[in-house]
């Protein structure tokens, strides 16, 4: 990254530190790649708990009368799913339908919305949410550096909420409450990025090390382990939820990438959505098609092969703990190839044959529980 | 298989024993800043492999890493155990994670290579 740049650190860096998390600069932050290891951070969250620092997420909050029309305006989703106390996941678009971030925008109250955005483009988002306000009746608000955010994640996780937060458990998935939290206001929703049932905290700075002690004491039973951004990556992976930046950016429609189910072209205007009706009827010429490996470890920029011929390159790929093979997405032209199709992945300089398959590549608990992303 | 403090290291983090017949790894140092080792492929016997020149691939999780040969030589015997169980290059990585072996071309070579302490101290200094 910039050297020119400082780091940020989170609110938790400190604690982070205490217990072993091995600390790399991401975009910018200073932030835990992983602790144990990613292996067993993985099966925690999989199969028991886990904890992440998530404080570089951004929170900007829209208010006012217009709260509602603006968040329409610019999202594919239908607001009107985002009923007071839920949240909704969906893409923020540009005139030309590309995707200025992907988020999660919860609905307090009819006037009042806190949208969850990605890190690096909080700054971004902000911009853009204010340049489509004109002329309208709301206030936006950038929030990222007020807040800090746990993400606790696993099928564990409901009973340890038991006692702690017991309206939390009420919640459905994509469920948030507003709850006072060792005397600090907090928003507690049944989100997350693992594909496992589970929480994320946003809580100010001044309580978060508190509350992530208190997490880990109440996980003890539980076996909740400590998680860095690298296992992060590999649950999100397997769950097929897109990375803004590596699997979808400014250049790329919410077609393409194959989320198609968070457009709703019946909700009236909205930006882009002239393309997006129009990909719709015709299709996309490429599409971010997820694929198993049989033997290697695909990174990101591994070019893809159909019938000897390159067909794409992976945006995301790793190995998936849970699978024990590798797996990847990547846009390929043709956009429409069946899973089962035989592929090829350049590992190395070396042709690794691979498959189309069909995303999530693996079903979490979250899963169980309405929409997974 | 050796112990740490009876085998020599290179600049990039591998071992090697000594004899007409040497044994090739990553050091302990190399396994944890890797992390979770979860493919491994190997050279094959008969090959040729000249020094600080890359001969394998380990990937964890995170990234791959080139393995450089310590010296040059021809290999007589690969650890299909590894490739089977790549997590042996954490759990030990100078006993069952040992990757391969070699009949160095010339002996001078492996001389040069630090020893225990040297190592320790190379560490050190990389770190800062």
């Amino acid at each position: 990254m910039s050297t020119t740049m400082t780091i940020r650190r989170t609110a938790l860096n400190e604690t982070m530190r205490k217990y072993g998390g091995k600390m790399v600069d991401f975009h910018g932050w200073e932030m835990a790649i992983q602790f144990a290891g990613i292996l067993k951070e993985h099966e925690a969250v999989r199969k028991s708990a886990g904890i992440f620092d998530v404080s570089h997420m951004g929170q900007v909050f829209v208010t006012g009368a217009d709260a509602f029309k603006l968040l329409q305006k610019i999202n594919t989703n239908d607001l009107r799913k985002a009923t007071p106390g839920k949240g909704v996941y969906s893409h923020v678009t540009n005139e030309n339908a590309g995707l200025v971030d992907d988020i999660i925008a919860f609905c307090l109250a009819p006037d009042r919305y806190l949208v969850i955005v990605n890190a690096t483009t909080s700054t971004k988002d902000y911009e853009w949410f204010k340049s489509q306000a004109v002329k309208m009746h709301v206030k936006v608000e950038n929030r990222s550096d007020d807040f800090s955010m746990i993400a606790v994640q696993g099928p564990n996780v409901p009973k340890m909420f038991e006692k702690f937060a017991p309206e939390a458990l009420k919640l459905p998935r994509f469920g948030i409450v507003e709850k006072d939290l060792l005397g600090e206001h907090c928003y507690v929703s049944r989100t997350g990025y693992t594909g496992e049932d589970g929480f994320e905290v946003t809580a100010p700075h001044s309580i978060i090390n508190q509350l992530w002690e208190q997490m880990m004491e109440l996980g003890k039973p539980y076996g909740i382990v400590p998680c860095g951004l690298g296992a992060r990556d590999t649950l999100r992976l397997e769950s097929g939820y897109l990375l803004y930046g590596q699997d979808v950016d400014d250049f790329h429609t919410t077609y393409e990438t194959g989320y198609g189910w968070v457009v709703a072209l019946d909700k009236g205007d909205f930006n882009g959505r002239k393309i997006l009706v129009d990909q719709k009827a015709n299709g996309v010429k490429r599409r971010l098609t997820g694929l198993t490996l049989t033997g290697g470890v695909p990174r990101s920029g591994c070019k893809i092969f159909l019938d000897g011929k390159q067909v794409g390159e992976l945006a995301s790929a790793t190995y998936s703990p849970t699978l024990k093979k590798g797996i990847g997405v990547g846009y390929i032209v043709p956009p429409d190839l069946k899973p089962g199709t035989p592929l090829e992945v350049e590992i190395h300089g070396r042709r690794v044959k691979a498959e189309v398959t069909k995303v999530p590549f693996h079903k979490g608990t979250a899963f169980n529980k309405g929409i997974g992303a | 298989m050796p112990k740490p403090e009876e085998v020599k290291y290179t600049k990039t983090h591998e071992w090697i024993s000594a004899g007409a017949e040497v044994a090739v790894g990553i050091s302990d140092h190399a396994q944890h800043e890797m992390g979770d080792v979860v493919f491994v492929e190997l050279p094959k016997v008969g090959q040729k492999l000249e020094k600080e020149k890359p001969c394998a691939v380990v990937e964890s999780v995170k990234s791959a890493f080139d393995i450089y040969s310590p010296v040059s030589g021809e290999v007589t015997a690969v650890n299909d155990a590894v490739t089977g169980e790549p997590a042996l290059l954490n759990q030990a990585p100078l006993e069952g994670g040992w990757m391969f072996k070699l009949k160095p071309s010339n002996p001078a070579e492996a001389e040069a290579l630090m020893n225990w302490t040297a190592y320790q101290e190379f560490i050190k200094q990389s770190a800062h």
